[in-house]
């Protein structure tokens, strides 16, 4: 116990100087900061702990991919495969195609014919997510169900995949959106197979935020039915000015064709608009459609609802228009990041949003910080009166613990929020209980009649293994509150954990440390507590 | 200097006698816990419930609760419970989970926006959907049973199979009784206080590991005494420790519960009474646990933990 070697003392003071620097950060200014950060090597560890939305203020939005689109917008691509592979065969399908929840069921009554049928079929089949991925599975169950009719059913991996991919092209364009409306410090990022988290820093109203991640944005150029139509080639969509307008079900020009769209004025009313233009394929195609059908009604749709349907006056062809449709200005813009950012793949819709506004988080700081000192400075005082000069090491060795908390929170670049500073507190009456531990002990050995040393000694080393044993128990509460929790409640479980770590190493190795010092100096012949 | 003793030293209290009413106690406060349980059920709160939940504060003067009551009422949001948070111009209001599915949620916090919007400022807006309300539920329970096997998996392999299952019928034992105080109580149960239930589950544990611990001490040490003298010294001589600890966590649960605010406040409370409880059965419940489950000094003699034995002065027993 007493041979203390000089590179142990070193190594906790440089430990204790590490932790100080990396917490100097959380207490500059950001601009200084800032300023700061670029100037060093990228290893450097040099920031501030990262405050929680809680505490900073700012909206968390949980956002979720309309999962049953996707896999219905999947069995309609099949269904037209399948007509498509049938045309390609030559093989009259008597019984029609008809959709199920996730395949499709393809009626053939002949069964020469449905034999042929079906080995065509197969070669719909394919390799999950491509051959580079590394996924096994089929993307199709197809099988001849003895009733006159093959069964195509998509497989579970193929489904899946499908929605991984909405994700993660999602995620992309929300990306795109954010950015483009100009705010800072977004995380956009997955959570579960089908779920997308956003976190706006700052962000007090979230209903704007709201309508430009909600919205699909799919614009589509289609002609107004003609009366003369077959009914079965045109529908009935809303108009966003009010009333229904029946148009084609057939999409001319797709706003995937489009490389820029940007909000104007229309030149001869003055009224806001957007002006948008195409790639090379969309510019052509569309102005093939407009020779063709000069004096129709074109029908501009967006999300499923008819923006505007104006006349075609002559052939477009310079690859680009205007969209009209009594916009307000903020309407206009909306609309032109929408269609500069791109579609998303499927609806999305917020399932769980948890918005602090600045004040609040200001308030929860000041109560977390009040809480932390007062709690502390009793603990302290406590310990201070119940084991003299031994509290003041314990205390000391308590500040050393809160210190390597910030420290080692700022290293990993945890986050601190609200229940992590309740999780501090709660370590700094847990911290000290490994001081207890030993103390105790010490004195009881002391009581037995052992001399100083050897109470000493035998009290670090029996209490030893009681407090990795209680500690233990308490860590494991703490990973799996991690693992099992969200959100905020996470924040707890960081810095219970760290907080359980920490003080290890100072509640044992410093007090053990300081009380040898001490001895070495004082040579006591009776234990002051 | 004299220094401050709360717990008196040397005590030789017969904690073990005191199981005759220690164990008819905990099994009225179970049982009660269990029916309030079930009978009145939790406040919970929408992190599991569902729901929509806003808090306010009056642009100008007091919050006039009744008026907002009223108008949120008008609404047609289902049923609105509005109370006051802290201070005269701050303002609670919660929402039902509301029909139309996801979507529901978010046309409600629309309303309320529109509504009161001029005359108070959204401090925070929390909105659950039924089906993450439901995840929540099911990863929370998850997260509770996991942590429960974890550490009997962990007290099994460190400690001989009586005292593990001591440890974990004290340990549920705390847990029921912490259920049954959310439901006495009606603090609004949500995922803090699964944290609270969790950190409780640790701290319960952490206290019966340290009494078990030196109940196996002693047992090497004093081979020819009964289960229950053991017991009852290796009680008393931790119990300074015990009172010393609870002491400090209390004081620092007491300011997080006056001075935290209120975001964090049926937490605290949650634990300050888990601290009681788990100090309590660490002591009254799981050991004494010990002498039923027919622990001896003998099932130590396998020589299993022989590196944890002292080697000074009870060598001569070993």
């Amino acid at each position: 116990m007493f041979r203390l070697a000089t590179w142990k003392i070193a190594s906790i003071l440089a430990l204790v100087l590490c932790a100080a620097l990396l917490i100097v950060p959380s207490f500059l200014p950001e601009s200084v900061v800032t300023a700061i950060e670029s100037r060093l090597p990228s290893f450097v560890p040099f920031r501030p702990i990262v405050l929680g939305l809680d505490l900073q203020g700012g909206a968390h939005l949980l956002m979720e991919v309309d999962s049953a689109s996707v896999v219905k917008s999947q069995v309609d691509s099949l269904r037209d495969d399948v007509r498509a592979k049938m045309r390609e065969g030559k093989i009259s399908i008597s019984g029609g195609i008809s959709e199920q929840p996730r395949g499709v069921l393809v009626r053939i009554s002949d069964p020469a014919e449905r034999a042929r049928a079906l080995d065509l079929l197969r070669s719909l089949d394919s390799r999950v997510g491509g051959a580079l991925t590394g996924a096994t599975g089929h993307t199709l169950d197809i099988s001849d169900n003895g009733d006159g009719a093959i069964q195509l059913q998509l497989t579970e991996a193929a489904t899946t995949d499908k929605i991984r991919h909405a994700v993660t092209q999602s995620i992309e364009v929300l990306n795109r959106r954010l950015n483009a409306a100009g705010t800072k410090e977004t995380v956009v990022e997955q959570q579960g197979l089908d779920r997308i988290v956003i976190e706006v820093p700052g962000l007090q109203d979230t209903t704007k935020v709201k309508d430009l991640l909600g919205a699909t944005a799919k614009l589509e150029f289609r002609l107004v039915a003609d009366p003369g139509d077959p009914p079965s080639e045109s529908e009935v969509l809303p108009q966003v000015q009010g009333g229904t307008i029946a148009v084609q079900k057939r999409v001319m020009v797709a706003g995937e064709d489009l490389t820029d769209a940007q909000p104007g004025f229309d030149s001869r009313t003055g009224e806001p608009d957007v002006n948008f233009r195409f790639n090379l394929r969309g510019g052509q195609r569309f102005g093939q459609v407009t020779s063709e059908n000069v004096g129709k009604l074109f029908a501009i749709v967006l999300d499923g609802k008819v923006i505007s349907a104006p006349r075609i006056l002559g052939p477009i062809t310079g690859g680009s228009g205007q969209i009209t449709g009594n916009f307000t200005v903020d309407k206009a813009d909306e609309l032109a990041v929408l269609l500069r950012s791109g579609a998303l793949p499927a609806k999305l819709t917020v399932v769980e949003e948890r918005t602090v506004g600045p004040g609040l988080g200001q308030d929860s700081i000041d109560a977390g910080k009040r809480a932390a000192l007062v709690g502390g400075a009793l603990v302290i005082v406590y310990m201070l009166t119940t084991y003299g000069v031994f509290g003041v090491f314990a205390d000391l060795a308590l500040g050393v613990h809160i210190l390597l908390i910030f420290a080692s929170m700022a290293l990993l670049g945890a986050t601190l929020t609200l229940p992590g500073i309740a999780g501090i507190v709660f370590t700094i009456g847990m911290a000290v209980d490994s001081n207890v531990l030993i103390y105790e002990r010490i004195r009881e050995e002391a009581h037995l009649g052992r001399s100083v040393v050897s109470a000493l000694d035998a009290g670090f080393r029996r209490a030893f293994a009681t407090i990795v044993d209680s500690n233990v128990t308490m860590f494991v509460a703490a990973v799996i509150l991690y693992l099992f929790g969200s959100g905020a409640v996470r924040g707890f479980a960081v810095s219970l954990g760290l907080g359980i770590l920490t003080s290890i190493i100072t509640a044992v190795t410093m007090t053990r440390m300081m009380i040898a010092l001490w001895y070495r100096r004082s040579r006591a012949t009776k234990l002051p507590i | 200097m004299k220094l401050l003793r709360l717990a008196p030293e040397n005590t030789k209290f017969g904690f073990m006698r005191l199981r005759r009413v220690s164990y008819p106690l905990s099994a009225f406060l179970s049982i009660v816990a269990v029916t309030v349980f079930f009978s009145v059920g939790m406040n919970f709160g929408i992190d599991f419930a569902g729901g929509t939940q806003v808090e306010l504060r009056a642009k100008a003067g007091v919050a006039d609760l009744a008026n907002l009551r009223h108008t949120a009422e008008g609404l047609g949001l289902g049923p609105v419970e509005a109370q006051r948070s802290g201070a005269e111009s701050d303002v609670t209001v919660r929402l039902n989970v509301q029909p139309g599915g996801e979507q529901g949620q978010q046309t409600a916090i629309n309303k309320l926006r529109q509504t009161f919007g001029d005359t108070y400022e959204f401090r925070s807006v929390e909105a659950v959907g039924p089906r993450v309300s439901g995840e929540l539920v099911q990863s929370g329970t998850l997260g509770v049973v996991i942590a429960i096997l974890a550490v009997l998996a962990y007290l099994w392999f460190r400690f001989e199979w009586q005292f593990a299952v001591g440890a974990i019928i004290g340990t549920m034992h705390d847990l029921l009784l912490t259920v049954g105080f959310f439901s006495v109580t009606q603090l609004e149960f949500n995922q803090t206080s699964i944290a609270a239930i969790l950190t409780i589950v640790g701290y319960s544990l952490n206290e019966t590991v340290v009494v078990l611990d030196r109940i196996r001490e002693v047992m090497r040490k004093y081979k020819r005494l009964s289960t229950a003298e053991i017991v009852d010294m290796s009680v008393n001589a931790v119990l300074p420790r015990t009172i010393m600890t609870a002491t400090t966590v209390f004081l620092a649960l007491l300011a997080l519960f006056f001075l935290g605010g209120h975001v964090i406040r049926s937490f605290s409370a949650a634990m300050i009474w888990g601290i009681f409880v788990a100090t309590y059965s660490s002591i009254f419940i799981c050991s004494p646990m010990l002498i039923y489950l027919g622990v001896r000094a003998d099932t130590f003699d396998k020589g299993a933990d022989a590196a944890d034995v002292d080697p000074a002065p009870a060598k001569g027993t070993v």
